[in-house]
C-alpha cells in the first residue's frame, strides 16, 4: 500500500502509465488518491475556483425528516431504475424481468432488482402449507415443512443465477441497438441461504441405481427438470434466503433447487417434489426449450453449465461520455466453472488488451466486478471484455462463437429466445461525440 | 469453578467436532410417506413409459376435447393464429432459430407431450384434465402431426412405442457431468 503511494506520489506530473492501445491504463493506477490528481492535471481541465456561488442550506436540511418505515425502501429519485418486464399485463403466458445492470454498482444484485421468468404468474404460496417430498429411488420418502427445514444445518453462498437464454439477441447477425438490459438482462448475482441437498439425501438414503432426479414446482405449469445425482451431491441446496431475508415470490418463495452455475431453468422454483429416477424424465423443458439448435441442424442437449462469460456495463449502450478526459470502465464477470482468473479490456476492438483489476473477493460461481482506467482522447473507441475462468476456459471471441453456434439469418425480436448460452464478447462502440452504441467487433 | 475445566471441555468439544467429521449428525424432521401418499404428486413421466396412468384415448376423442379447451389458445385443429404455438406444423429445421422447433422435426419423446399436457394444460386451469382426455389430446396431435395413424389408441403401452423422427438427433453436451 505505501510502496504504491509512493510510486504515485513521484507520477502526479507524469502522464499515467498506459498498458493498451487507445488510452488503457494499468490498472494498478486505480490504487490511492495521487493516480485522481494525477488525471486532473493530464487532462488540462482543473476548473477554476473563481466566482463560485456561496454555498446555502437546502430545504431538507431545514426541517425534520420522514418517518422511518419499518421495511424500509429506495429514495424516491431513484424510482427510475426498474427491471424491464415483457408482460407487465400478466396475459397467459410465460413473463420475464430483466436486470438493469447499467444502473448497478457491485456484484450484489438487490432482491428487488434480481431477474426473473415465470412460465404461468407468481404463485402465492402459504409457507406454513408449502411440503417438499422427496422420494422414489430413496430408502425412505420423506416430506419437509419450512419450519422443519429451517431447523437444519444451513450454508450460505453467494452465486450468480443466468437464464440459458440470456444474451439470446446476440445470436443476431447484426449488432441489437439495445441496452445492456436488454442484452444481458438475465443474469444476476445474489447470496443463497438453505439447507445442502446432500444434507437431505443423507435422511432418505439413495439407492445406487439413482443416477437422476426430478425436481418439480408448485406454480401452475409445475415446472420440472432433471438433475444429474452428481450435481445434487456436489453443490445443490435449497435455497430458502436470498440476501438475507426470505426468498422474492418470483425468485421460488418459499423455497428453490439452487444449483450454482447451472442454467437458471434447473433451479426449479416453488420446490414441491423432487424424485431420484434411473433415467432423465425429458421433461419439455429439457427436451426441447433448452436444447439448442446447431448450424448443422442437430442439437445440444444437456447443456447445463453457464460458461465463462463478462459483459462491459459502464459505459455501455445508451449511455454517453460527456467529452475526453478519465473514465473507469467496469462490468461483471462470472463462470459456472469457478472463480474468474482474469478479466482483460480492449479500448481498439481487440487489437490490443489490458488486464483489468479484480474486485475481492472473487467467488467461485458469482460475479466478479472488474475495472479498468481509461483516458478517452476523444476519438472512436471500441470497448470489450474478455473472461477466463481459474479452469482455464476463456471467453470466445464473436468469430470464434459464431464459427461453432452459428446465427440467425435476421435480427429477433428482442424479447425472443431464438438460441441459449450465448457467452462471446459484448463490444460497445464509442463515438467521437460520446455516445455509446452496440457494435460487433 | 476451577481453572482445568475450560480446558478439559475444549477437549471435550474437539472430540466431538472430530467425531462429527466422520458422520453428520442431521435433526431427521422429515416426516415418513408411502409412495401411496405421494401418487397424486407422482406425475413425472419417464420416455419408457414409466409413471404413464391407466386409461386411453383416441384422436377422434381428442379432436372434440381440443375445440372445445385449447383452440382458443393454439388455433383451429392446433394449427397455431393464437396467444400460443401451432401444435401442428409441417416443416423441416432450417437455421438455428428455436422457432423453428416443431412437436415433429424436434420433440425426441412422444411421452413428453403427455407429461406436458397434464401438469401444465390448459395454461389458465392446470391438471383438470382427466387422464383420458390427456391421452385423447396427445392422441390427436401425434396424429394430426402423422405421427401416429388417426386410428391408434394412445396407452401406457403404445404411447412410449411411438418413434418420434429427431430422437437420434441430440449431442450431449458436457457428458462428464451426467
Amino acid at each position: 500500500m505505501d510502496k504504491s503511494a509512493d510510486r504515485n506520489k513521484g507520477k502526479r506530473n507524469q502522464d499515467l502509465p498506459i498498458v493498451a492501445g487507445n488510452g488503457l491504463i494499468d490498472r494498478r493506477a486505480l490504487l490511492g488518491r495521487g493516480v485522481i490528481l494525477a488525471g486532473a492535471v493530464g487532462t488540462g481541465i482543473a476548473p477554476s475556483a473563481a466566482g463560485a456561488e456561496p454555498l446555502v442550506d437546502d430545504p431538507w436540511s431545514l426541517e425534520i425528516g420522514e418517518p422511518t418505515p419499518p421495511y424500509q425502501t429506495r429514495s424516491k429519485f431513484e424510482a427510475k431504475v426498474v427491471r424491464t418486464l415483457s408482460n407487465p399485463d400478466n396475459e397467459p403466458r410465460n413473463s420475464h424481468a430483466r436486470t438493469p445492470h447499467h444502473m448497478l454498482a457491485g456484484t450484489t444484485t438487490p432482491n428487488g432488482f434480481h431477474f426473473t421468468i415465470n412460465h404461468g404468474g407468481i404463485p402465492v404460496i402459504d409457507p406454513d402449507k408449502h411440503r417438499l417430498v422427496i422420494h422414489g429411488l430413496v430408502k425412505q420418502p420423506l416430506e419437509f415443512s419450512l419450519e422443519a427445514l429451517s431447523r437444519y444445518p444451513q450454508v450460505s453462498r453467494v452465486t450468480f443465477l443466468e437464464c440459458g437464454g440470456n444474451s439470446a439477441p446476440m445470436f443476431s447477425p447484426e449488432p441489437m441497438q439495445e441496452t445492456v438490459q436488454a442484452l444481458h438482462g438475465l443474469v444476476s448475482c445474489a447470496e443463497w441461504s438453505g439447507v445442502k441437498l446432500s444434507t437431505l439425501l443423507e435422511e432418505t438414503g439413495i439407492d445406487p441405481k439413482a443416477k437422476w432426479l426430478v425436481a418439480e414446482g408448485a406454480d401452475s405449469p409445475h415446472l420440472t427438470r432433471s438433475v444429474p445425482v452428481k450435481k445434487a451431491l456436489d453443490d445443490a441446496m435449497i435455497a430458502l434466503y436470498q440476501n438475507g431475508e426470505r426468498l422474492m415470490p418470483g425468485n421460488g418463495y418459499p423455497m428453490r433447487l439452487l444449483l450454482p452455475g447451472y442454467e437458471g431453468n434447473m433451479n426449479v422454483k416453488f420446490l414441491r417434489r423432487i424424485k431420484l429416477i434411473e433415467q432423465p424424465a425429458m421433461t419439455m423443458y429439457e427436451s426441447r426449450t433448452y436444447s439448442q439448435i446447431l448450424p448443422d441442424g442437430k442439437a445440444y442437449r444437456f447443456y447445463f453449465l453457464q460458461e465463462v462469460k463478462s459483459f462491459i456495463t459502464s459505459p455501455s449502450h445508451g449511455m454517453a461520455l460527456k467529452g475526453p478526459g478519465l473514465y473507469e470502465i467496469s462490468g461483471v464477470a462470472y463462470s459456472g466453472t469457478g472463480r474468474i482468473e482474469k478479466v482483460m479490456v480492449s479500448a481498439d476492438g481487440g487489437k490490443s488488451w489490458g488486464q483489468a483489476a479484480l474486485q475481492e473477493p472473487v467467488l467461485s460461481k458469482a460475479f466478479t466486478r472488474f475495472r479498468m482506467p481509461w483516458r478517452w482522447d476523444g476519438g472512436p473507441a471500441t470497448l470489450q471484455s474478455r473472461a477466463w475462468d481459474e479452469a482455464g476456459n476463456v471467453q470466445p471471441t464473436r468469430a470464434e462463437f459464431v464459427a461453432v453456434r452459428g446465427e440467425l439469418t435476421k435480427p429477433p425480436p428482442i424479447l425472443g429466445f431464438p438460441n441459449q448460452h450465448y457467452n462471446s464478447i459484448t463490444s460497445w462502440g464509442v463515438a467521437t461525440s460520446g455516445e455509446v452504441k452496440h457494435v460487433y467487433a | 469453578m476451577s481453572t482445568p475445566r475450560p480446558i478439559v471441555l475444549a477437549a471435550a468439544f474437539l472430540l466431538a467436532t472430530t467425531a462429527s467429521l466422520s458422520k453428520a449428525e442431521t435433526p431427521h424432521l422429515g416426516k415418513p410417506l408411502d409412495e401411496a401418499a405421494i401418487a397424486n404428486w407422482d406425475i413425472s413421466i419417464l420416455p419408457d413409459g414409466t409413471g404413464l396412468p391407466k386409461g386411453s384415448g383416441t384422436s377422434a376423442q381428442g379432436a372434440t376435447i381440443f375445440a372445445e379447451k385449447c383452440a382458443a389458445c393454439h388455433g383451429d385443429n392446433a394449427r397455431g393464429g393464437g396467444p400460443a404455438a401451432a401444435l401442428v406444423e409441417e416443416h423441416k429445421i432450417v437455421g438455428i432459430s428455436a422457432s423453428q422447433k416443431t412437436i415433429k422435426n424436434f420433440w425426441p419423446y412422444a411421452t413428453t407431450i403427455f407429461d406436458f399436457i397434464r401438469r401444465a394444460m390448459p395454461f389458465t386451469a392446470p391438471r383438470s384434465l382427466s387422464d383420458e382426455e390427456v391421452y385423447a389430446l396427445t392422441a390427436y396431435i401425434l396424429a394430426e402431426n402423422k405421427l401416429i395413424d388417426a386410428k391408434d389408441t394412445m396407452n401406457a403401452e403404445t404411447l412410449p412405442k411411438v418413434k418420434m423422427p429427431n430422437r437420434d438427433n441430440f449431442i450431449i453436451r458436457f457428458p462428464d457431468r451426467i
